[in-house]
């Protein structure tokens, strides 16, 4: 099959499917997209992107200090947690609730094992998230409603 | 910790406590053995001194005697010697005298008789006497004032004759005594001469008779003529007193001259006595010597030997002291250990019930966390069956889902076990349409039941209500289980599922009158071909569906002409009605064996089961928990080799309302009522099959006639040539495949064919029903149409409709849950309140697919200022956690806002009467990723509706949208 932008995003979400980077809400995500808003998806995955950049930036900040504020980085998590949940990012989402876990312990060194990891697959998703975004554009482009 | 030190700390106390307990068990034998010793010494001592003083009594008694009798001689003396001249007495007839009357004085050797003679006289003395005094020692005597020559004597003292007795100091000083007392004096003891034996000797003065009685000692002395004396043998004396008394050999006696008090002398007895024998006694003797004091010591000779008692006694109590304080110490030390132990099992206890919660948490934990992934996998198999593959992939890739498909529901089961145990499982309370959901449940497995060729059929009385409350979820899950079991274990004959009332089942409870539970007893009876009279002529094992029972059941309620008049009938009615729902195979049985252990999880009827049927056995142990949380029981009769029935009931709820009209609420497709009025036969020789197709044919609203043979069906038609109306007559014909005999039938068939075509303007449809795919193709040239059991009223319907093409009104849009949350949720105004802009992005664009309007805040105070009444919002969402103020402290304001409003308007409608007040009250959801028990507690708490989990789950909105609705009808509106 030839490597139309559409095969290729479904192949590239099959793949982020397969791979745990996604779950199930991914779908009803997808599903939420209609008529009525056409740019749900990207318009979501930005947000989050962008949300979650910032959320990450403010933990390497937090966890800097030397005395940490748990609350608050427990206060982030969750919210990176509830947006990866909404977005069905599944990887990062389980990663967060590790992360809560160090926060609960009062671990500094825990958490800034799990912020490196969340922080890794934060940008993994969000470069493969980018791609997609692209390739919604490029069909979009290609299929003018 | 503690509890080791407070045991160290109780030890050294009971050890101090045992010590004591011995101190004072010796103590008290010590106390115990000297009483008794002081009481045996008591006693020897009384003794003794009886003995003692019985002794000195005798010998001062003995001893008086003797002196009187002196005193007598002593008188005779004075009477025929004094002055007489010559005298009446001389030597000879003294010494016949005494020698004759001795016997009266047994305790004298003898007597002599001293004169006194004053030195002038003494030439005279001597010359008429014709002798010369000697001394003691045998000497001539010296010149004294005063001599006391011996003149008479007994013979056995005679070497006494001549002797002067003053010339011994001792007896001088006697004499002088005893002239001037009057009375027997004794000297100190000495060894007599002739026995060399101890003695004393005795002297008595001897006085003129003149002498007055009171005279003064000078007149005394004057008066003295002469002197008796006598020696007295001590020794034999108290010798022979001794021998003469009891207990002799026991006592040692000794007599003492004690006038020297601090020397005292030996009379009689051993001189030294061993000071070791601790009693003595001493008894005063008086032997009428004022001068002199005598004394009788008494003493044991041995040891007065301790007393048996004194020994035993003690002993024997401190071995009960000690007995006593080991029981003591014994029960101590086992109530110690008793209730440490006990101690130590409730410590085992709650360990086994944490243990036993975290495996039930584990395990849902577990279950949960595979299934995610397993869900993974079965949708991947699903697109992978989507692409191209060869026929071998596709075979594999069905193989695998099917696997995963059974895994996921082997989890579901052990994930709604451990949710049963560890008390998590809610039952939920919807109207739900019994009926469809027993056709649902049948259909399932009618794919199966058709391979094997066995009758599956269900029937549900009519006094059931149409619509009832409950679970229909896991009402669905029992029944799935005991109908997926049954046609497992069935290999021919029929499952049969039958529902009805508890009441009318004890009813005809009542009328089986031979029970014969679980094949214990043989007694059948059979239809007179040999089959049974069951669905499909099998034996099953509990007779309560056999015809003749069954038949029962019906016949109350062929009187009830409608559904909707049973259950108008119905209404005035419980609230609840308790439905029993009995599934009966034909199958293999329960081993007898194994039936008590059905219910039991993991537990099948032999290992060999698992390989011949699969499984994991878990089915029944949850249909057993479901059936109970349903407010019902489950059990079963069964007969190996005979089949096994199943009953469980559940108590739910009646529904009145009236779900065909409501247009959101049907569970389940609506049977089309196009049929209604219509007539058909069924030909069938079995009563209950028959029973069973007509309630479904009934439930269309089609009339049945039953015949039980083709003739008598081709008479039923012929018998109402004279109908004008269509509608009246019958237009179905359905044929039992079993009554069908193909040659013979055929003919009759045709026959009614013709005839129609001569005589009746429409042709009757044929329909065959047949219980497999194999039968369908057989048969399809002869009929108009054969159906494949198990019958249900939609197949019956759809076919009916392709038959007779009758006009079926389209039907409404498909009543699933999406579209009627949709008609919930549609055009309502919705706030969404989340701090997260994706997660409200998410739930926003959610709900809008829905058809509501929303409208999105991001924090608590947003949200109640933009809620302070009056506001335009149908519903609020809210998450929980947000910073600022969370969503349990946003509701709570916001409640008591609405009660503040409330009261305000409630006070203001007050004055014009008759308008209508609806509160305030908003639906307020919570959104929360962790669904637990604790924050459903608290969103309730704060004034909650509900909770929604997040991301959105359909159906989980769909729950808690309905309950919302149906608890907040009027103030969501």
């Amino acid at each position: 099959m030839a490597a139309t932008p559409m095969n290729q995003l479904s192949a590239l979400v099959n793949n982020m499917f397969a791979t745990g980077l996604l779950d199930e809400q991914f779908q009803q995500l997808q599903m939420l997209q209609d008529a009525s808003a056409p740019d749900f998806v990207s318009e979501v995955v930005t947000l989050f992107c962008d949300d979650g950049e910032r959320i990450i930036g403010e933990l390497t900040k937090l966890l800097e200090k030397s005395s940490v504020d748990f609350d608050r980085v427990d206060a982030f998590v969750h919210q990176l947690k509830g947006s990866s949940a909404s977005v069905g990012a599944q990887k990062v989402k389980n990663t967060c609730i590790q992360f809560r876990e160090f926060c609960q312990q009062k671990s500094r060194d825990g958490c800034l094992k799990t912020l490196d990891s969340v922080r890794t697959e934060f940008y993994d998703l969000r470069s493969k998230f980018q791609t997609l975004l692209q390739l919604e554009r490029q069909i979009q482009g290609f299929y003018p409603k | 910790m503690g509890g080791k030190y407070y045991v160290a700390r109780r030890k050294g106390w009971r050890g101090l406590a045992a010590a004591a307990w011995v101190v004072l068990a010796v103590a008290c034998s010590a106390a115990m053995h000297w009483h008794l010793r002081q009481e045996s010494m008591d006693r020897a001592e009384e003794r003794l001194v009886s003995m003692c003083e019985e002794r000195a009594r005798m010998l001062q008694e003995q001893f008086g005697v003797t002196v009187n009798h002196v005193h007598a001689l002593a008188i005779l003396i004075s009477t025929f010697h004094y002055e007489k001249l010559p005298s009446a007495i001389d030597q000879d007839t003294f010494a016949k005298y005494t020698g004759r009357t001795s016997f009266e004085r047994p305790l004298l050797n003898g007597v002599a008789y001293a004169h006194r003679l004053i030195h002038h006289e003494r030439e005279m003395f001597e010359s008429q006497q014709g002798w010369i005094m000697n001394t003691m020692k045998r000497e001539a005597a010296p010149r004294q004032d005063e001599y006391a020559p011996v003149i008479f004597s007994q013979d056995t003292v005679s070497y006494l004759a001549r002797i002067d007795m003053m010339s011994g100091e001792e007896d001088r000083e006697n004499i002088l005594r005893a002239r001037a007392t009057g009375k027997a004096v004794l000297t100190n003891p000495f060894r007599l001469l002739g026995s060399n034996h101890l003695g004393v000797v005795l002297t008595f003065a001897v006085y003129r008779p003149d002498l007055p009685a009171d005279a003064s000692v000078d007149q005394r002395v004057e008066a003295t003529i002469g002197y008796l004396g006598g020696a007295f043998d001590v020794e034999t004396l108290v010798e022979n007193l001794l021998s003469k008394l009891a207990g002799n050999q026991d006592i040692v006696v000794n007599v003492y001259d004690a006038t020297n008090a601090s020397e005292a002398m030996v009379l009689y007895g051993p001189p030294s006595l061993d000071n070791e024998v601790p009693l003595l006694h001493v008894s005063m003797l008086d032997f009428g010597d004022p001068f002199r004091r005598h004394e009788m010591r008494c003493r044991y000779r041995q040891k007065p030997p301790m007393p048996w008692s004194a020994i035993t006694n003690p002993l024997g109590t401190f071995v009960i002291w000690m007995l006593l304080g080991y029981i003591i110490c014994a029960a101590w030390s086992r109530y110690d250990k008793v209730s440490e132990d006990c101690r130590k099992m409730k410590e085992l206890k709650t360990q086994a019930e944490a243990a036993d919660v975290a495996k039930s948490q584990f395990l849902a934990t577990v279950s949960h966390e595979i299934r995610t992934p397993m869900n993974g996998v079965l949708g991947m198999l699903d697109m992978l069956l989507g692409t191209e593959l060869t026929l071998t992939q596709k075979d594999y890739a069905q193989t695998a889902q099917m696997c995963g498909c059974a895994l996921i529901t082997l989890i579901n089961d052990v994930l709604d076990r451990a949710k049963i145990e560890a008390g998590k499982l809610e039952l939920e309370a919807v109207p739900f349409d019994l009926r469809s959901l027993m056709d649902d449940v049948i259909s399932l497995f009618s794919s199966k039941s058709r391979e094997k060729c066995i009758e599956l059929a269900v029937f549900v009385c009519d006094d059931v209500p149409k619509v009832v409350i409950g679970d229909p979820w896991r009402f669905r899950q029992i029944l799935t289980n005991l109908v997926g079991n049954a046609v497992k274990f069935t290999e021919q004959g029929h499952v049969f599922v039958r529902v009805c009332l508890a009441e009318n089942s004890n009813v005809e409870l009542n009328h089986v009158l031979h029970g014969t539970m679980n094949g214990k007893d043989g007694k059948f009876e059979s239809t007179a071909n040999g089959a049974f009279n069951t669905l499909s002529g099998f034996e099953a094992a509990d007779r309560r569906n056999s015809w003749q029972y069954f038949k029962l059941l019906l016949s109350d309620k062929e009187s009830l002409l409608d559904e909707l008049e049973s259950e108008k009938s119905n209404q005035s009615e419980s609230d609840r009605v308790t439905l029993v729902i009995s599934i009966e195979d034909t199958g293999v049985g329960i081993p007898l064996h194994a039936q008590d252990r059905v219910f039991t999880p993991f537990m099948q009827a032999d290992s060999s089961t698992s390989r011949n049927y699969g499984g994991t056995g878990i089915g029944l142990s949850i249909s057993k928990c479901l059936a109970e949380l349903m407010g019902g029981q489950i059990s079963f009769t069964s007969r190996p080799f005979v089949g096994s029935t199943f009953t469980f009931s559940a108590v739910l709820k009646r529904s009145y309302k009236d779900t065909s009209g409501d247009s959101g609420r049907s569970l389940s497709e609506a049977l089309p009522t196009a049929f209604k009025g219509m007539k058909a036969i069924l030909i069938d020789g079995r009563p209950v099959r028959s029973a069973v197709t007509r309630y479904h044919l009934k439930r269309l609203g089609i009339i049945v006639q039953i015949v039980n043979n083709m003739s008598a069906g081709l008479k039923a038609f012929s018998g109402q040539n004279g109908a004008t109306m269509s509608r009246e007559k019958a237009s179905m014909l359905f044929i039992e495949s079993d009554i069908w005999r193909p040659k013979t039938d055929v003919q009759l068939l045709n026959c009614l064919r013709g005839l129609k075509n001569g005589q009746l303007s429409e042709v009757p449809k044929v329909v065959l029903l047949v219980t497999s795919e194999a039968d369908k193709e057989k048969y399809g040239s002869t009929f108009d149409v054969v159906m494949c059991k198990p019958i249900r009223a939609s197949t019956i319907a759809s076919c009916i409709q392709q038959l007779l093409e009758v006009e079926v009104p389209e039907r409404k849009e498909n009543q699933n849950r999406p579209s009627f949350l949709h008609s919930l949720l549609v055009g309502k105004n919705i706030l969404v309140v989340d701090d997260n802009k994706v997660n409200l992005r998410v739930a926003a664009a959610a709900l809008r697919k829905y058809g509501a309007k929303v409208h999105c805040v991001e924090n608590g105070k947003d949200a109640i200022s933009l809620l302070q009444p009056p506001h335009c919002f149908d519903a609020c969402f809210m998450d929980v956690q947000m910073p600022e103020m969370d969503g349990f402290e946003a509701t709570r304001q916001i409640r008591q806002m609405e009660m503040k409003s409330n009261e305000e308007r409630k006070n203001k409608l007050a004055s014009c009467e008759g308008s209508t007040f609806v509160e305030w009250h908003l639906p307020v959801l919570a959104m929360t990723a962790d669904v637990i028990q604790a924050t459903y507690e608290e969103c309730i708490k704060s004034g909650m509706n509900g909770y929604v989990s997040k991301p959105f789950d359909e159906e989980q909105l769909y729950q808690a949208v309905s309950r919302l609705v149906v608890g907040t009808t009027d103030s969501a509106v």
